[in-house]
């Protein structure tokens, strides 16, 4: 293991320029929030540690905190404090393990925009610090961008950006791992001019119409990915598949609800997106449609055949200084 | 079974302690509860850590007695009433089960104290546990299951009774795998539709108390701020903090001014339907205008505000644009692969119909 070319090894955690946030909240429980914070900057031997405190704890919004405890603050406000702590430290390294899992779920979202903008953040005297944050969310990995490197049972599936680990997802394990809700994958066949999924809904292959995308593919049985957000429900424009499927569960996040179902003779399981609050009743019937152009092929060992479309953004620097002073004002 | 009604409770654990003044605001867990839980509805309770609703739930179990006002279920009242009297069932963040006893036992222990046995003990337990799907595991001991199966038994124990007023739950799914709690979502309502017991789920998670719940109640600092269905809560908050709770992200609130037929934010005008401005016309409190992400329009055909882009974030099947309009950061959730920088000059497009107006916080739809 090497930092900068400098093989790390066999040196120990102190030796090492890494700094540390849990999941659970770790601080000093005896020491002031100012105390907590400046700990890693005395044993540094700043003489004056004040103004890095303050302008961290004006970062992490916990400046009017200063002279409390620990135990005095809500959850949030704690690991505000072990970010600012980890952050004093001026590593080279900073790694979060799922340093949001145990907040609330808004409390989250909002932390999670000001992390954003902090993790691009210059140090004083250097270029930003290598930050390496764990979470078992795909959203997550999505929001704060950057490089996504995607594990599973002790393997690295994939390492690419996090929008092409989104939309090139390498294996049918690594969509599931990598969306939430996970891809759809349902099995297909393609034999001469058509593709049948599930043995039952027909996508008929003429040049230039729905999946064309899809034309490459020889002869074979394949296993094939559709997003919820690429499924439908009630109506649907021309080229869309239909497949007959039972309710079994309506999740409302409030934006938008997943609608689980099984359907067709091979009780293929399903996940739905509509827009908005819609309920529905478990086992009521309705008609999913399923958008051909945005079909996904996987070999049927897993791996990664076509995608549909790879559509490429130019997200801005999300540390814009102006929009987290905006952020943090709202 | 009956309809549960909670009148204008107010909580104070300092003054129950003998501490602080009753006139101190800040010592009330719980302020001017009203609430009435029809008889086999299903409903959650939902706001951040410290909103009181751990708190609210106590108080119905009979765990906690209020400071003041009165639980009733149904013509009796059970204030003074404890847990045992009241026959409520509560199910806590982590199972709470006999780990050196059976599944079996397990199940039939609420049954044993309330002196059933004998066959009627085999049957009931037999049939929950042929609902929860536990008919394979009865003869194991409850430590060899899993986390999320150990709280499925901690259910059961509530719903082998057939005596429960209600069952309560508190953030029951803490310590379920987050790709199995879906099948547990479904579980539990499956179990409201065959069995109609009243159910009150208490939460902090907006999808957890949306799926659950007919209707969900939000609090925010130990007040109740509306209690409605999803589709209402996300349509037309009662309060900017429900706007701001419910939906990812939240509403956008913009301090405004109102000025005839129109709303004025950071010195641009935005054209409001007339119903709405009328109930704005000479109102004294501070305006704030709410729209959704999902209900703004970046680059309209017509009209729309000037704003400039900030930053974009790509979720790959939406992409939420945060644009500065005057000192204002609004959040637009934006469908379609339309080519959007940070820097950009764009205009914003609010849909009409959709704009909220509030009073100091308070909605005037």
């Amino acid at each position: 293991m090497r930092f900068d070319g400098v093989d790390v090894t066999r040196t120990t955690a102190q030796q090492r320029s890494v700094a540390l946030v849990y999941q659970q909240f770790i601080n000093y429980p005896s020491l002031t929030v100012r105390d907590n914070i400046a700990s890693p900057l005395r044993l540094r031997g700043v003489s004056d540690p004040g103004p890095r405190v303050r302008e961290l704890a004006r970062l992490l919004r916990i400046d009017n905190l200063l002279d409390r405890l620990p135990g005095e603050l809500s959850g949030g406000q704690q690991q505000r404090v072990a970010i600012a702590r980890a952050l004093a430290k001026d590593a080279d390294v900073v790694l979060l393990d799922e340093p949001l899992v145990n907040l609330d779920y808004k409390l989250r979202e909002d932390l999670r925009d000001e992390l954003r903008a902090l993790f691009g953040a210059a140090r004083p005297g250097g270029k930003p610090a290598t930050v390496v944050y764990a979470t078992t969310d795909p959203g997550e990995a999505l929001a704060l961008g950057g490089t996504t490197v995607l594990v599973h049972r002790g393997r690295v599936l994939q390492h690419a950006p996090a929008l092409e680990v989104y939309h090139r997802p390498a294996s049918v394990v690594a969509a599931g791992v990598a969306s939430d809700p996970p891809m759809n994958i349902i099995d297909g066949v393609v034999a001469g001019g058509e593709i049948v999924l599930a043995g039952e809904i027909r996508i008929p292959r003429p040049a230039g119409g729905p999946g064309r995308h899809l034309a490459a593919l020889g002869d074979g049985a394949y296993r094939f990915g559709i997003r919820a957000s690429d499924c439908r429900l009630g109506s649907a424009p021309a080229g869309h598949v239909a497949l007959r499927a039972r309710v079994e569960l309506g999740e409302i996040s409030g934006s938008e609800t997943f609608v689980h179902v099984r359907g067709g003779a091979a009780q293929t399981r399903l996940i739905v997106q509509h827009d908005g609050v819609v309920h529905y009743q478990l086992e009521d019937e309705l008609t999913v449609f399923i958008d051909p152009d945005r079909l996904i092929a996987f070999r049927s060992d897993g791996d990664l055949a076509l995608v549909a479309f790879y559509h490429s953004t130019d997200p801005t620097d999300p540390t814009d200084p102006s929009a987290t002073a905006a952020l943090a004002a709202r | 079974m009956a309809e549960i009604l909670l009148r204008a409770i107010t909580h104070s654990y300092d003054v129950a302690r003998g501490r602080r003044d009753r006139a101190a605001s800040s010592a009330y867990a719980l302020r001017d509860i009203d609430l009435r839980w029809r008889d086999g509805g299903a409903y959650a309770l939902l706001g951040p850590s410290g909103c009181g609703k751990t708190t609210l739930l106590n108080l119905m179990s009979g765990l906690l007695r209020p400071t003041a006002g009165r639980v009733l279920f149904g013509d009796r009242d059970v204030t003074e009433l404890d847990p045992r009297q009241r026959n409520i069932a509560q199910v806590f963040q982590f199972p709470v089960i006999y780990d050196a006893f059976t599944v079996f036992e397990n199940l039939a222990f609420p049954l044993r104290n309330r002196g059933v046995k004998g066959r009627e003990l085999e049957a009931r337990v037999g049939r929950i546990a042929e609902l929860l799907e536990l008919a394979d595991v009865l003869r194991q001991r409850a430590a060899e299951l899993s986390p999320d199966q150990k709280q499925i038994v901690s259910l059961g124990r509530g719903l082998v009774r057939d005596d429960v007023a209600a069952i309560l739950f508190d953030e029951p799914l803490t310590v379920i795998d987050p790709h199995r709690k879906w099948t547990l979502r479904r579980r539990l309502r499956e179990i409201h539709r065959q069995f109609r017991h009243t159910l009150i789920y208490v939460t902090h998670d907006q999808t957890e108390a949306l799926t659950f719940a007919d209707e969900v109640v939000v609090m925010h600092e130990g007040r109740v701020l509306q209690q409605a269905t999803p589709e209402v809560l996300f349509a037309d908050p009662a309060h900017t903090y429900v706007g701001y709770f419910i939906g990812s992200p939240g509403m956008n609130v913009l301090p405004c001014d109102v000025d005839g037929d129109s709303a004025v934010i950071a010195g641009q005008r935005v054209p409001l339907p007339e119903d709405l401005a009328g109930r704005a016309a000479g109102r004294t409190g501070k305006l704030e205008l709410g729209i959704r992400p999902e209900h703004l329009v970046l680059g309209p055909p017509a009209g729309g505000v000037p704003a400039t882009v900030s930053f974009v974030e790509d979720h790959g099947r939406f992409r939420i644009v945060a644009a500065r309009l005057g000192e204002h950061l609004i959040k637009i959730r934006l469908e379609g692969d339309a080519p959007v920088t940070g820097g950009d000059a764009c205009r914003v497009g609010l849909l009409p119909e959709r704009i909220r107006l509030y009073e100091d916080g308070r909605s005037l739809s």
